[in-house]
Protein backbone atom coordinates (compact mmCIF):
# COMPACT_ATOMS: atom_id res chain seq x y z
CA UNK A 1 0.00 0.00 0.00
CA UNK A 2 2.97 2.37 0.06
CA UNK A 3 3.54 4.95 -2.90
CA UNK A 4 -0.07 5.68 -2.72
CA UNK A 5 -0.67 9.72 -3.88
CA UNK A 6 -3.48 11.68 -2.14
CA UNK A 7 -4.33 14.90 -3.57
CA UNK A 8 -6.04 17.40 -1.43
CA UNK A 9 -7.47 20.34 -3.99
CA UNK A 10 -6.32 23.44 -3.76
CA UNK A 11 -8.82 26.30 -5.24
CA UNK A 12 -7.92 29.40 -2.39
CA UNK A 13 -10.24 28.06 0.22
CA UNK A 14 -7.83 28.65 3.21
CA UNK A 15 -5.13 26.95 4.44
CA UNK A 16 -4.47 23.38 3.52
CA UNK A 17 -0.62 23.12 4.91
CA UNK A 18 -2.65 22.33 8.00
CA UNK A 19 -5.00 19.79 6.63
CA UNK A 20 -1.71 18.18 4.65
CA UNK A 21 -0.03 18.14 8.07
CA UNK A 22 -2.93 16.21 10.07
CA UNK A 23 -2.57 13.83 6.30
CA UNK A 24 1.01 13.26 6.76
CA UNK A 25 0.93 12.39 10.30
CA UNK A 26 -2.08 9.70 9.79
CA UNK A 27 -0.39 8.15 7.49
CA UNK A 28 2.50 7.73 9.48
CA UNK A 29 0.94 6.57 12.85
CA UNK A 30 -0.84 3.95 9.97
CA UNK A 31 2.16 2.53 9.07
CA UNK A 32 1.82 4.14 5.16
CA UNK A 33 4.61 5.67 5.12
CA UNK A 34 5.55 5.86 1.63
CA UNK A 35 2.07 7.92 1.27
CA UNK A 36 2.28 11.03 -0.78
CA UNK A 37 0.48 14.01 0.30
CA UNK A 38 -0.20 16.42 -2.93
CA UNK A 39 -1.62 19.79 -2.04
CA UNK A 40 -2.71 20.70 -5.65
CA UNK A 41 -4.50 22.76 -8.29
CA UNK A 42 -3.65 20.93 -11.13
CA UNK A 43 -6.35 18.43 -12.84
CA UNK A 44 -3.77 16.06 -14.02
CA UNK A 45 -2.46 15.36 -10.29
CA UNK A 46 -5.94 14.95 -9.29
CA UNK A 47 -6.80 12.35 -12.21
CA UNK A 48 -3.85 10.31 -11.51
CA UNK A 49 -4.25 10.68 -7.79
CA UNK A 50 -5.29 7.03 -5.87
CA UNK A 51 -6.94 9.19 -3.28
CA UNK A 52 -9.04 12.60 -3.46
CA UNK A 53 -9.70 15.67 -0.71
CA UNK A 54 -11.94 18.17 -1.36
CA UNK A 55 -11.86 21.10 1.79
CA UNK A 56 -14.04 23.97 1.57
CA UNK A 57 -14.01 26.58 4.78
CA UNK A 58 -16.19 30.29 4.15
CA UNK A 59 -19.49 30.33 1.86
CA UNK A 60 -21.25 27.62 -0.15
CA UNK A 61 -21.78 29.95 -3.40
CA UNK A 62 -17.82 31.20 -3.06
CA UNK A 63 -16.40 27.58 -2.81
CA UNK A 64 -18.29 26.59 -5.72
CA UNK A 65 -16.85 29.54 -7.71
CA UNK A 66 -13.47 29.25 -6.60
CA UNK A 67 -13.61 25.30 -7.58
CA UNK A 68 -15.29 26.22 -11.44
CA UNK A 69 -12.40 28.80 -11.33
CA UNK A 70 -9.75 26.14 -11.40
CA UNK A 71 -10.27 24.63 -15.20
CA UNK A 72 -11.01 21.06 -15.12
CA UNK A 73 -11.04 20.27 -12.10
CA UNK A 74 -14.76 19.48 -11.61
CA UNK A 75 -14.15 16.97 -14.35
CA UNK A 76 -10.93 15.40 -13.22
CA UNK A 77 -12.28 14.73 -9.84
CA UNK A 78 -15.64 13.63 -11.40
CA UNK A 79 -13.36 10.83 -13.20
CA UNK A 80 -11.01 9.87 -10.61
CA UNK A 81 -14.14 9.61 -8.36
CA UNK A 82 -16.83 8.03 -10.82
CA UNK A 83 -14.76 6.34 -13.51
CA UNK A 84 -11.86 5.38 -11.80
CA UNK A 85 -13.79 4.53 -8.49
CA UNK A 86 -11.19 6.52 -6.34
CA UNK A 87 -11.66 7.28 -2.32
CA UNK A 88 -13.00 10.35 -2.42
CA UNK A 89 -13.34 12.74 1.03
CA UNK A 90 -15.35 16.10 1.41
CA UNK A 91 -14.36 18.34 4.63
CA UNK A 92 -16.69 20.89 5.63
CA UNK A 93 -18.32 23.03 3.04
CA UNK A 94 -16.18 20.40 0.42
CA UNK A 95 -18.68 17.43 2.05
CA UNK A 96 -21.59 20.07 1.55
CA UNK A 97 -20.40 20.30 -2.03
CA UNK A 98 -21.36 16.51 -2.66
CA UNK A 99 -24.91 17.61 -2.51
CA UNK A 100 -27.32 18.77 -4.91
CA UNK A 101 -27.65 22.51 -3.90
CA UNK A 102 -26.24 25.11 -1.29
CA UNK A 103 -29.17 26.82 0.24
CA UNK A 104 -27.09 29.50 1.74
CA UNK A 105 -27.63 33.47 0.56
CA UNK A 106 -28.46 31.86 -2.68
CA UNK A 107 -29.21 28.37 -4.70
CA UNK A 108 -25.64 27.18 -5.89
CA UNK A 109 -25.55 23.95 -7.55
CA UNK A 110 -23.65 21.27 -5.85
CA UNK A 111 -21.97 18.05 -7.52
CA UNK A 112 -24.84 15.93 -7.30
CA UNK A 113 -22.81 13.36 -5.93
CA UNK A 114 -24.96 12.55 -2.45
CA UNK A 115 -28.50 13.64 -3.22
CA UNK A 116 -30.02 16.91 -0.75
CA UNK A 117 -30.12 20.38 -0.15
CA UNK A 118 -27.40 21.78 2.16
CA UNK A 119 -30.15 24.33 4.26
CA UNK A 120 -29.50 26.77 7.38
CA UNK A 121 -29.69 24.27 11.08
CA UNK A 122 -32.66 25.29 13.19
CA UNK A 123 -31.91 23.67 17.06
CA UNK A 124 -35.27 23.04 18.28
CA UNK A 125 -33.73 24.69 21.49
CA UNK A 126 -33.58 28.52 21.58
CA UNK A 127 -30.77 28.24 23.42
CA UNK A 128 -28.83 27.10 21.51
CA UNK A 129 -26.14 29.30 19.33
CA UNK A 130 -25.87 28.77 15.68
CA UNK A 131 -23.12 28.06 14.13
CA UNK A 132 -22.80 24.75 15.65
CA UNK A 133 -19.33 25.72 16.88
CA UNK A 134 -17.16 23.43 19.15
CA UNK A 135 -16.60 19.35 20.02
CA UNK A 136 -19.45 16.81 19.38
CA UNK A 137 -20.17 13.29 19.54
CA UNK A 138 -20.74 11.11 16.70
CA UNK A 139 -23.80 8.61 16.53
CA UNK A 140 -23.53 6.41 13.92
CA UNK A 141 -26.31 5.41 11.44
CA UNK A 142 -24.63 2.28 9.64
CA UNK A 143 -21.11 0.72 10.02
CA UNK A 144 -18.51 2.37 7.80
CA UNK A 145 -14.72 2.03 7.54
CA UNK A 146 -13.83 5.69 8.38
CA UNK A 147 -15.46 5.32 11.86
CA UNK A 148 -13.15 1.53 12.15
CA UNK A 149 -12.01 1.28 15.75
CA UNK A 150 -13.64 5.08 17.07
CA UNK A 151 -15.69 5.34 19.91
CA UNK A 152 -18.78 6.76 18.83
CA UNK A 153 -21.81 7.77 20.50
CA UNK A 154 -22.78 9.73 23.78
CA UNK A 155 -19.35 8.24 25.64
CA UNK A 156 -17.15 8.29 22.57
CA UNK A 157 -14.68 10.81 20.58
CA UNK A 158 -15.22 14.53 20.03
CA UNK A 159 -15.27 16.05 16.54
CA UNK A 160 -14.72 19.57 15.81
CA UNK A 161 -17.52 21.60 13.84
CA UNK A 162 -18.11 24.79 13.27
CA UNK A 163 -21.33 25.22 10.50
CA UNK A 164 -24.87 27.02 10.16
CA UNK A 165 -25.63 25.19 7.13
CA UNK A 166 -25.36 21.13 6.97
CA UNK A 167 -26.72 18.62 4.39
CA UNK A 168 -30.06 17.05 4.14
CA UNK A 169 -29.33 13.64 2.36
CA UNK A 170 -32.87 12.89 0.34
CA UNK A 171 -31.76 9.30 0.78
CA UNK A 172 -30.97 8.13 4.68
CA UNK A 173 -28.63 5.12 3.12
CA UNK A 174 -26.25 7.84 2.76
CA UNK A 175 -26.01 9.22 6.13
CA UNK A 176 -23.29 7.50 8.13
CA UNK A 177 -23.55 9.43 11.14
CA UNK A 178 -24.83 12.41 12.71
CA UNK A 179 -24.89 14.44 15.74
CA UNK A 180 -27.25 15.73 18.02
CA UNK A 181 -27.73 19.92 18.03
CA UNK A 182 -31.08 20.71 19.13
CA UNK A 183 -32.25 17.63 16.57
CA UNK A 184 -29.94 16.12 14.21
CA UNK A 185 -27.29 17.24 12.20
CA UNK A 186 -25.80 14.89 9.32
CA UNK A 187 -21.90 14.40 10.45
CA UNK A 188 -20.36 12.02 7.72
CA UNK A 189 -21.84 11.15 4.03
CA UNK A 190 -20.94 8.49 2.25
CA UNK A 191 -21.54 6.42 -0.85
CA UNK A 192 -19.84 3.75 -2.46
CA UNK A 193 -16.37 5.06 -2.76
CA UNK A 194 -16.87 9.00 -1.56
CA UNK A 195 -17.46 10.01 1.60
CA UNK A 196 -17.67 13.48 3.50
CA UNK A 197 -17.61 14.89 6.90
CA UNK A 198 -19.04 18.06 8.10
CA UNK A 199 -16.54 18.23 11.05
CA UNK A 200 -13.32 19.20 10.54
CA UNK A 201 -11.22 16.05 10.77
CA UNK A 202 -8.03 17.57 10.62
CA UNK A 203 -8.58 20.04 13.53
CA UNK A 204 -10.26 17.01 15.46
CA UNK A 205 -7.48 16.05 17.50
CA UNK A 206 -7.12 11.95 18.29
CA UNK A 207 -11.11 11.37 16.45
CA UNK A 208 -9.84 13.30 13.32
CA UNK A 209 -6.12 11.55 12.79
CA UNK A 210 -8.15 8.04 13.50
CA UNK A 211 -10.50 9.20 11.16
CA UNK A 212 -7.71 10.12 8.62
CA UNK A 213 -5.61 7.16 8.71
CA UNK A 214 -8.75 5.23 8.38
CA UNK A 215 -9.70 7.36 4.80
CA UNK A 216 -6.03 6.47 3.85
CA UNK A 217 -6.42 2.10 4.72
CA UNK A 218 -10.06 2.72 3.34
CA UNK A 219 -10.13 0.12 0.04
CA UNK A 220 -14.39 0.80 -1.39
CA UNK B 1 -24.11 16.71 22.84
CA UNK B 2 -22.00 19.76 22.08
CA UNK B 3 -19.65 20.05 25.07
CA UNK B 4 -18.49 23.55 26.49
CA UNK B 5 -15.33 24.72 25.38
CA UNK B 6 -11.99 25.99 27.28
CA UNK B 7 -9.86 28.21 25.72
CA UNK B 8 -6.10 28.83 26.99
CA UNK B 9 -5.09 32.18 25.33
CA UNK B 10 -1.78 33.19 24.70
CA UNK B 11 -0.19 36.87 24.33
CA UNK B 12 2.12 37.17 22.02
CA UNK B 13 4.45 40.34 21.02
CA UNK B 14 7.21 39.93 18.61
CA UNK B 15 6.56 36.53 18.09
CA UNK B 16 6.61 35.53 21.87
CA UNK B 17 4.82 34.66 24.90
CA UNK B 18 4.53 37.74 27.04
CA UNK B 19 4.80 36.71 30.68
CA UNK B 20 5.78 32.65 29.42
CA UNK B 21 3.85 29.87 30.10
CA UNK B 22 5.72 28.77 33.56
CA UNK B 23 4.14 25.34 34.23
CA UNK B 24 5.08 23.32 31.72
CA UNK B 25 8.63 21.99 31.09
CA UNK B 26 9.00 23.79 27.54
CA UNK B 27 12.55 24.05 26.39
CA UNK B 28 11.82 27.44 25.73
CA UNK B 29 9.03 29.23 27.44
CA UNK B 30 8.73 31.78 25.21
CA UNK B 31 7.98 29.99 22.26
CA UNK B 32 4.08 30.51 21.54
CA UNK B 33 4.39 27.36 19.26
CA UNK B 34 5.53 25.11 21.98
CA UNK B 35 3.21 26.43 24.14
CA UNK B 36 0.55 25.60 22.18
CA UNK B 37 1.83 21.99 21.23
CA UNK B 38 1.71 21.63 25.03
CA UNK B 39 -2.16 22.51 25.18
CA UNK B 40 -2.86 20.44 22.22
CA UNK B 41 -1.71 17.51 24.26
CA UNK B 42 -3.23 18.55 27.62
CA UNK B 43 -6.43 18.73 25.56
CA UNK B 44 -7.53 22.28 25.51
CA UNK B 45 -10.72 22.55 23.18
CA UNK B 46 -9.33 25.78 21.14
CA UNK B 47 -6.41 27.93 21.45
CA UNK B 48 -6.27 31.73 20.86
CA UNK B 49 -3.59 34.01 19.86
CA UNK B 50 -3.49 37.63 21.13
CA UNK B 51 -1.00 39.81 19.24
CA UNK B 52 0.14 42.81 21.14
CA UNK B 53 2.73 43.86 18.67
CA UNK B 54 2.84 47.70 18.63
CA UNK B 55 4.30 48.02 15.09
CA UNK B 56 1.96 46.78 11.80
CA UNK B 57 5.64 45.90 10.35
CA UNK B 58 6.55 43.02 12.75
CA UNK B 59 3.67 41.29 11.57
CA UNK B 60 5.48 38.82 9.33
CA UNK B 61 6.59 37.43 13.24
CA UNK B 62 3.04 36.63 14.07
CA UNK B 63 2.16 34.65 10.80
CA UNK B 64 5.32 33.00 11.39
CA UNK B 65 4.28 31.77 14.67
CA UNK B 66 0.62 30.92 13.18
CA UNK B 67 1.45 29.23 10.82
CA UNK B 68 3.98 26.76 12.19
CA UNK B 69 1.49 26.35 14.78
CA UNK B 70 -1.26 25.21 12.28
CA UNK B 71 1.50 22.49 11.22
CA UNK B 72 2.32 21.43 14.69
CA UNK B 73 -1.53 21.20 16.31
CA UNK B 74 -3.95 20.04 14.92
CA UNK B 75 -6.58 21.79 17.21
CA UNK B 76 -8.73 25.25 16.24
CA UNK B 77 -6.63 28.13 16.72
CA UNK B 78 -7.88 32.29 16.61
CA UNK B 79 -5.61 34.47 16.23
CA UNK B 80 -6.36 38.47 17.12
CA UNK B 81 -5.11 42.00 17.71
CA UNK B 82 -3.94 44.40 14.93
CA UNK B 83 -6.85 43.03 12.69
CA UNK B 84 -7.69 45.80 10.40
CA UNK B 85 -8.49 45.16 7.21
CA UNK B 86 -10.25 42.43 4.88
CA UNK B 87 -6.23 41.73 3.97
CA UNK B 88 -5.16 40.97 7.40
CA UNK B 89 -7.67 38.80 7.68
CA UNK B 90 -7.21 36.95 4.22
CA UNK B 91 -3.12 36.43 5.61
CA UNK B 92 -4.08 35.13 8.99
CA UNK B 93 -6.55 32.38 7.63
CA UNK B 94 -3.91 31.46 4.69
CA UNK B 95 -1.34 31.45 7.35
CA UNK B 96 -3.39 28.36 9.22
CA UNK B 97 -5.54 30.17 11.44
CA UNK B 98 -9.16 29.16 11.47
CA UNK B 99 -10.94 32.33 13.09
CA UNK B 100 -9.93 35.54 13.55
CA UNK B 101 -10.73 37.70 16.29
CA UNK B 102 -11.47 41.67 15.31
CA UNK B 103 -11.39 44.53 18.11
CA UNK B 104 -10.99 48.11 17.15
CA UNK B 105 -11.88 47.94 13.36
CA UNK B 106 -15.18 46.28 14.77
CA UNK B 107 -15.78 49.27 16.74
CA UNK B 108 -14.33 52.27 14.22
CA UNK B 109 -16.13 50.09 11.35
CA UNK B 110 -19.31 47.78 11.79
CA UNK B 111 -19.35 47.18 8.42
CA UNK B 112 -15.94 45.73 8.14
CA UNK B 113 -17.28 42.64 9.81
CA UNK B 114 -19.95 42.60 7.16
CA UNK B 115 -17.52 42.72 4.65
CA UNK B 116 -15.29 40.21 6.66
CA UNK B 117 -18.21 37.59 6.80
CA UNK B 118 -19.50 38.12 3.53
CA UNK B 119 -15.70 37.26 2.27
CA UNK B 120 -14.49 34.12 4.50
CA UNK B 121 -18.02 32.96 6.23
CA UNK B 122 -19.44 33.93 9.25
CA UNK B 123 -17.74 31.31 11.42
CA UNK B 124 -14.42 32.28 11.06
CA UNK B 125 -14.97 36.00 12.46
CA UNK B 126 -15.05 36.69 15.92
CA UNK B 127 -15.36 40.08 17.61
CA UNK B 128 -13.82 40.43 19.94
CA UNK B 129 -15.95 43.40 22.88
CA UNK B 130 -13.90 44.95 25.40
CA UNK B 131 -16.73 46.22 28.11
CA UNK B 132 -16.83 48.30 31.13
CA UNK B 133 -19.49 48.98 33.22
CA UNK B 134 -20.63 52.03 33.45
CA UNK B 135 -23.90 52.09 35.51
CA UNK B 136 -23.86 53.11 38.87
CA UNK B 137 -24.22 50.87 41.88
CA UNK B 138 -27.72 50.53 42.33
CA UNK B 139 -29.09 51.71 38.82
CA UNK B 140 -29.87 49.34 35.92
CA UNK B 141 -26.99 47.23 34.44
CA UNK B 142 -25.09 49.33 31.96
CA UNK B 143 -21.57 48.46 29.93
CA UNK B 144 -19.60 50.64 27.07
CA UNK B 145 -17.26 49.26 24.80
CA UNK B 146 -13.68 50.60 25.61
CA UNK B 147 -10.73 50.68 23.35
CA UNK B 148 -6.81 50.56 23.84
CA UNK B 149 -6.88 48.20 26.61
CA UNK B 150 -9.88 49.49 28.65
CA UNK B 151 -8.53 52.97 28.96
CA UNK B 152 -10.46 54.83 25.86
CA UNK B 153 -14.67 55.03 26.25
CA UNK B 154 -16.49 55.36 23.19
CA UNK B 155 -19.89 55.80 24.51
CA UNK B 156 -21.28 52.67 22.61
CA UNK B 157 -23.54 50.70 24.39
CA UNK B 158 -22.10 46.75 24.76
CA UNK B 159 -25.13 45.03 24.68
CA UNK B 160 -26.41 47.16 21.65
CA UNK B 161 -22.93 46.66 20.10
CA UNK B 162 -22.93 42.61 20.63
CA UNK B 163 -26.41 42.75 18.59
CA UNK B 164 -25.38 45.32 15.71
CA UNK B 165 -22.08 43.20 14.87
CA UNK B 166 -23.92 39.99 14.99
CA UNK B 167 -26.65 41.22 12.52
CA UNK B 168 -23.76 42.16 10.34
CA UNK B 169 -21.96 38.82 10.25
CA UNK B 170 -19.85 37.68 13.22
CA UNK B 171 -19.92 34.53 14.36
CA UNK B 172 -18.76 34.24 17.42
CA UNK B 173 -18.30 37.10 20.53
CA UNK B 174 -15.40 37.44 22.90
CA UNK B 175 -16.93 39.43 25.87
CA UNK B 176 -14.08 40.54 27.90
CA UNK B 177 -14.49 42.65 30.96
CA UNK B 178 -11.84 44.73 31.75
CA UNK B 179 -13.20 46.27 35.14
CA UNK B 180 -12.36 42.10 36.02
CA UNK B 181 -9.19 41.43 33.46
CA UNK B 182 -6.68 40.91 35.57
CA UNK B 183 -8.41 40.55 38.80
CA UNK B 184 -8.64 37.46 39.73
CA UNK B 185 -12.28 38.31 40.65
CA UNK B 186 -14.23 36.21 38.53
CA UNK B 187 -15.87 37.14 35.26
CA UNK B 188 -18.46 39.76 35.18
CA UNK B 189 -21.02 37.35 34.80
CA UNK B 190 -23.86 40.06 34.09
CA UNK B 191 -22.30 41.27 31.35
CA UNK B 192 -21.67 37.95 29.72
CA UNK B 193 -25.55 36.73 30.74
CA UNK B 194 -26.80 39.75 29.14
CA UNK B 195 -24.98 39.70 25.61
CA UNK B 196 -25.42 35.64 25.45
CA UNK B 197 -29.21 36.67 26.06
CA UNK B 198 -29.13 39.23 23.39
CA UNK B 199 -27.43 36.94 20.49
CA UNK B 200 -27.92 33.77 18.67
CA UNK B 201 -24.33 33.44 17.95
CA UNK B 202 -21.77 31.54 20.97
CA UNK B 203 -20.25 33.83 23.40
CA UNK B 204 -16.61 33.07 24.93
CA UNK B 205 -16.40 34.25 28.69
CA UNK B 206 -12.95 36.51 29.04
CA UNK B 207 -11.20 38.08 31.84
CA UNK B 208 -10.79 38.06 35.77
CA UNK B 209 -10.26 33.98 35.87
CA UNK B 210 -9.34 33.57 39.29
CA UNK B 211 -9.68 29.96 40.18
CA UNK B 212 -11.59 26.78 38.35
CA UNK B 213 -15.37 28.23 40.18
CA UNK B 214 -15.12 30.66 38.33
CA UNK B 215 -15.40 28.95 34.99
CA UNK B 216 -17.92 27.16 36.48
CA UNK B 217 -19.73 30.14 36.88
CA UNK B 218 -19.02 31.72 33.31
CA UNK B 219 -21.44 28.81 31.85
CA UNK B 220 -23.71 28.29 34.88
CA UNK B 221 -24.45 31.50 35.48
CA UNK B 222 -22.87 33.47 32.40
CA UNK B 223 -24.66 30.97 29.83
CA UNK B 224 -21.55 31.63 27.99
CA UNK B 225 -19.95 28.12 25.19
CA UNK B 226 -16.94 28.91 25.86
CA UNK B 227 -14.28 30.11 28.99
CA UNK B 228 -11.70 31.82 27.81
CA UNK B 229 -8.38 32.15 30.66
CA UNK B 230 -5.05 32.79 30.57
CA UNK B 231 -2.66 33.06 34.19
CA UNK B 232 -4.40 30.23 35.94
CA UNK B 233 -3.35 28.03 32.79
CA UNK B 234 0.29 29.40 32.47
CA UNK B 235 1.03 29.66 35.69
CA UNK B 236 0.55 26.10 36.85
CA UNK B 237 -2.64 26.77 39.15
CA UNK B 238 -4.76 24.24 37.19
CA UNK B 239 -4.20 22.34 34.20
CA UNK B 240 -6.78 21.65 31.47
CA UNK B 241 -7.64 18.42 32.66
CA UNK B 242 -7.92 19.62 36.52
CA UNK B 243 -10.15 22.53 35.00
CA UNK B 244 -12.29 20.37 32.84
CA UNK B 245 -12.54 17.23 35.59
CA UNK B 246 -14.18 20.61 38.05
CA UNK B 247 -16.35 22.14 35.12
CA UNK B 248 -17.57 18.06 34.45
CA UNK B 249 -18.27 17.47 38.60
CA UNK B 250 -20.22 20.61 38.60
CA UNK B 251 -22.37 19.12 35.86
CA UNK B 252 -21.71 21.06 32.75
CA UNK B 253 -20.84 18.92 29.68
CA UNK B 254 -17.30 18.27 28.74
CA UNK B 255 -14.93 17.13 26.56
CA UNK B 256 -12.73 14.48 28.41
CA UNK B 257 -10.97 12.85 25.16
CA UNK B 258 -6.96 12.86 25.12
Amino acid sequence: MTGETVAIIDYGSGNLHSAAKAFERAAREAGLDGTRILVTSDPDTVRGADRVVLPGVGAYADCRRGLDAVPGMVEAMTMAVHGGGRPFLGICVGMQLMASRGLEYEVTAGLNWIPGDVGPIHPADPALKVPHMGWNTLEPDQPHALLDGIPTGENGLHAYFVHSYALKADHPTDVVAHSDYGGTVTAIVGRDNLVGTQFHPEKSQRLGLALLANFLRWRP
Amino acid sequence: MLKTRIIPCLDVKDGRVVKGVQFLELRDAGDPVESAKAYDAAGADELCFLDITASHEARGTLLDVVSRTAEACFMPLTVGGGVRTVEDIRTLLLAGADKVSINTAAVKDPDFVARAAEKFGNQCIVVAIDAKRTSAPGAPDEWQIFTHGGRTPTGIDAIAFARAVTAKGAGELLVTSMDRDGTRSGYDLALTRAITDAVTVPVIASGGVGGLDDLVAGVAQGRASAVLAASIFHFGEASIAEAKAHMAAAGLSMRLDV
